[in-house]
């Protein structure tokens, strides 16, 4: 956009009656004076050209402002005028509190992620050589539908590990750093020495003494899942230390006694086992592959723990639209949809940044972080500020992608303005045009500010 | 090269010695970084690649399993087991008459929501860069006022008056109201683009006896070809696309390819299957758009970027 209206003394196409003389300093008005139109029309021959458009405009985009505006000021029915009722009304409901709240986060978080990404990949996309192809990946959610993309991220937060790709690379992680409880669901039998709650810790009732052989039996596991392991060995003998088994104590057929190794039952290595005294751990060992442990003569007279980490059910990731997450985890499908934007429009501002001035920075020494920091975004900063802008706009309306993901018993925690101007104008047996339209002026005035920084901008671009 | 140009460039003798000093020292230690800075910016682009593509191919393959697959495990399984890929999917949607049934649905309504955006945008687009009438620069202005204004404000009033006029729930409202939210942009895109046509052309055909509509039509038009095309994917992949408008004007018994799929998903035993393939389907014209008409597309998104 090089030439727009505002001064009309340097658009491309003056008004008739401009003054002879050019208002363009320096520049006089040549001998034919060609800043004259020899285009010159009627303006009733413009009205033809601007009837439709105008028609348009007026029946469905400003008479409805006007409607919109008027319709905030009535209640329900449409018949009573209660004023800014309607308003005020709107930070008194809670799901609109919500609403408010979520724009909020929505407006400051959105926008600067994308912008941010967009600005890191812009820039690092220059230094190789299939930027391109990688410009068009990223770009390329833009083209679909919120709808898809919306389907698309309900299966990626899916709950299950099984199912959901994102809670399958969290538990991936997670699990990665923590190794996972060993045997998940193993409990004593009641009847044992080892007591303890449901989940763990299991603790003995006896306290153990050096030479004596600690039994510590367990049940609840599915025979498929000790298929693999070794038969359990009873206590080894000797040494000065606690010798003891952790072993499953359950014989497939039937037969064996209880709290007894029979042959044919099965180990469970891997499971911690703790001495305390007094409250304190004073040794701890892990079962071998046989089931058997050594504790060192320390643990001579302390009660053996069999600790909850040893029993902790497999890590289910997170609950991504739950109560908390809900918000961000719409953003995060946002950021997915435009960062290409953001980065599409850096990378074109990208390119009014003057090498030479990079090129004798890096003579000076400044490293390439000094260059980004001191030189790239302050030149970019311009183009920054319309992506921001532009981005808050389109989110401050976001609709599809909250009504797509969002589950419906959920709607309530992620619920944006558009979205319950939804539900209160159409979705509902009962609308409430009021509430709703109160809702709709709330997003044109959040817009207003928008509205003027276009006007300043188009003025000073057109007043170069 | 470079850095002796930027050398000879510097104004000042100091950093010419600088850089005479420390040669070999600073090309070495400044290439290592570089190699590893290179790699490591390689490696993040790669993940980053990656990370964007996997959940669109995650819904192509989701939509090539059988249910019972999608119910219980990720689409991921498809690389350990291929046998699960089946396009058993894609025969269920295409018989299911509420899905294919859109699609017709949702041509009428985007053709001639761009077509109608693209002429009358081009006419009062010509109409402010090259005609002459009183308050020319203020009505544009308030074109561009109305760039940012929401659609939600317009959905209630609309909603009504289409009532009044019996074309609620009607194609024809869908697109009227599409071509009304779109031609703000038409018309600040193509006035711009339309003023920087040199005068002499035009002065050229009008002395050639040419009248308005054969200036427009026969000049103005197929020169504005780059714009009027960005306009047309840019509006084209919008209305395509949408689903609040189709959701509040459309009728639902005879819904786009959006809201269609939607309501598959609002449904209480929803079809996982019919979803996936569906919104795959949806995707797949703006896919094929955006890869078609890539330059023309990013400059519409350029252009439009306080819409």
């Amino acid at each position: 956009m090089s030439t727009s209206s505002g001064g009309a003394a340097d658009s491309a196409a003056p008004a008739p009656f401009d003054p002879p003389v050019s208002t363009v300093p320096g520049k006089p008005a040549g001998p034919g004076r060609p800043r004259r139109s020899v285009v010159r029309t009627s303006p009733s021959l413009a009205v033809w050209f601007l009837l439709p458009a105008v028609v348009l405009l007026g029946a469905l985009v400003l008479y409805p402002i006007g409607y919109s505006v008027y319709r905030s000021l009535f209640d329900v029915s449409g018949d009573d005028f209660v004023g800014l009722d309607n308003y005020t009304g709107l930070f008194r409901d809670d799901r609109i509190r919500t609403a408010l709240r979520n724009n909020l986060i929505w407006v400051l978080v959105a926008p600067a992620v994308c912008t941010a990404l967009g600005l890191i990949f812009a820039v690092l996309t220059e230094k190789v050589r299939w930027g391109t192809a990688f410009k068009m990946v990223v770009f390329m959610p833009m083209a679909i539908s919120m709808l898809a993309a919306g389907v698309i991220f309900s299966l990626v937060y899916q709950n299950d590990p099984e199912r959901g790709a994102a809670n399958a690379a969290w538990t991936t992680i997670h699990d990665t750093f923590s190794d996972p409880a060993p045997w998940p669901g193993a409990r004593p039998r009641p009847a044992s020495d080892l007591k303890g709650p449901a989940e763990g810790p299991f603790t003995s009732g006896a306290t153990v003494g050096a030479g004596q052989p600690a039994l510590l039996p367990l049940v609840a596991v599915k025979p498929q899942d000790v298929a693999g392991e070794q038969p359990a060995a009873e206590p080894r003998a000797g040494g000065d230390g606690i010798n003891g088994t952790v072993w499953l104590d359950f014989k497939p057929g039937g037969g064996g006694a209880p709290d007894a190794v029979d042959s044919g039952e099965k180990a469970l290595p891997g499971i911690k086992v703790e001495a305390v005294k007094g409250g304190e751990v004073v040794a701890s060992a892990t079962t071998a592959a046989d089931g058997t442990f050594t504790l060192p003569a320390a643990a001579d007279g302390a009660k053996l723990r069999l600790p909850a980490s040893n029993f902790a059910e497999a890590y289910g990731g997170v609950d991504w639209l739950g109560p908390s997450l809900v918000t961000p985890a719409v953003i995060a499908a946002y950021v997915w949809m435009w960062a290409g934007f953001a980065m599409v429009l850096i990378a074109a501002g990208l390119a009014s940044v003057p090498r030479e001035l990079m090129e004798a920075a890096r003579v000076d020494g400044a490293n390439e972080w000094q260059v980004f920091r001191r030189i790239t975004v302050p030149v970019l900063a311009p183009v920054l500020a319309v992506v921001l802008v532009t981005l808050m706009i389109n989110v401050l309306k976001i609709f599809d992608l909250v009504y797509i993901i969002v589950p419906s018993a959920r709607l309530e925690d992620g619920n944006v303005l558009a979205v319950e101007l939804f539900q209160q104008a159409f979705a509902g047996s009962d609308p409430d045009l009021g509430t709703g339209s109160a809702i709709s002026v709330v997003l044109l005035l959040l817009v207003l500010p928008v509205m003027i920084f276009n006007i300043r901008r188009l003025r000073k671009e057109s007043g170069r | 090269m470079t850095t002796a140009a930027a050398a000879e460039t510097a104004p000042k003798p100091e950093p010419r010695e600088a850089k005479d000093e420390s040669p070999a020292k600073e090309s070495l230690a400044s290439r290592v970084g570089r190699y590893a800075g290179g790699g490591a910016v390689r490696a993040f682009l790669v993940i980053v690649a990656f990370l964007w593509l996997t959940p669109t191919v995650g819904l192509l393959l989701s939509s090539f399993r059988d249910p019972a697959d999608i119910a219980t495990t990720g689409w991921w399984k498809v690389f350990g087991d291929p046998g699960q890929l089946t396009t058993d999917t894609y025969d269920t949607l295409f018989g299911n008459e509420d899905v294919m049934g859109a699609l017709p649905t949702t041509v009428w309504i985007t053709v001639p929501s761009t077509l109608l955006v693209v002429v009358i945008g081009a006419l009062a687009g010509y109409a402010f860069a090259w005609m002459d009438f009183p308050g020319r620069d203020w009505v544009f202005l308030a074109v561009v006022c109305l760039l940012v204004v929401p659609v939600q404000v317009a959905l209630i009033p609309v909603a009504s008056l289409y009532r009044d006029l019996n074309l609620f729930h009607t194609i024809t409202g869908v697109v009227l109201f599409h071509t009304a939210f779109g031609l703000p942009f038409a018309i600040f895109l193509l006035r711009n683009f339309f003023a920087e046509i040199p005068r002499e052309l035009l002065e050229a055909a009008r002395i050639d006896g040419a009248g308005e509509l054969r200036l427009f039509f026969r000049v103005v038009m197929p020169l504005g070809g780059p714009a009027i095309a960005a306009l047309g994917i840019f509006q084209f992949l919008w209305v395509w696309n949408d689903m609040l408008v189709a959701l509040v004007f459309a009728d639902p018994g005879k819904p786009p390819l959006t809201v269609a799929v939607q309501q598959q998903t609002r449904q209480f035993d929803s079809n996982i299957e019919l979803i996936a393939s569906g919104a795959f389907i949806s995707m797949i014209i703006p896919l094929v758009v955006f890869f078609a008409f890539q330059r023309q597309f990013v400059s519409g998104v350029m252009a439009g970027a306080v819409k």
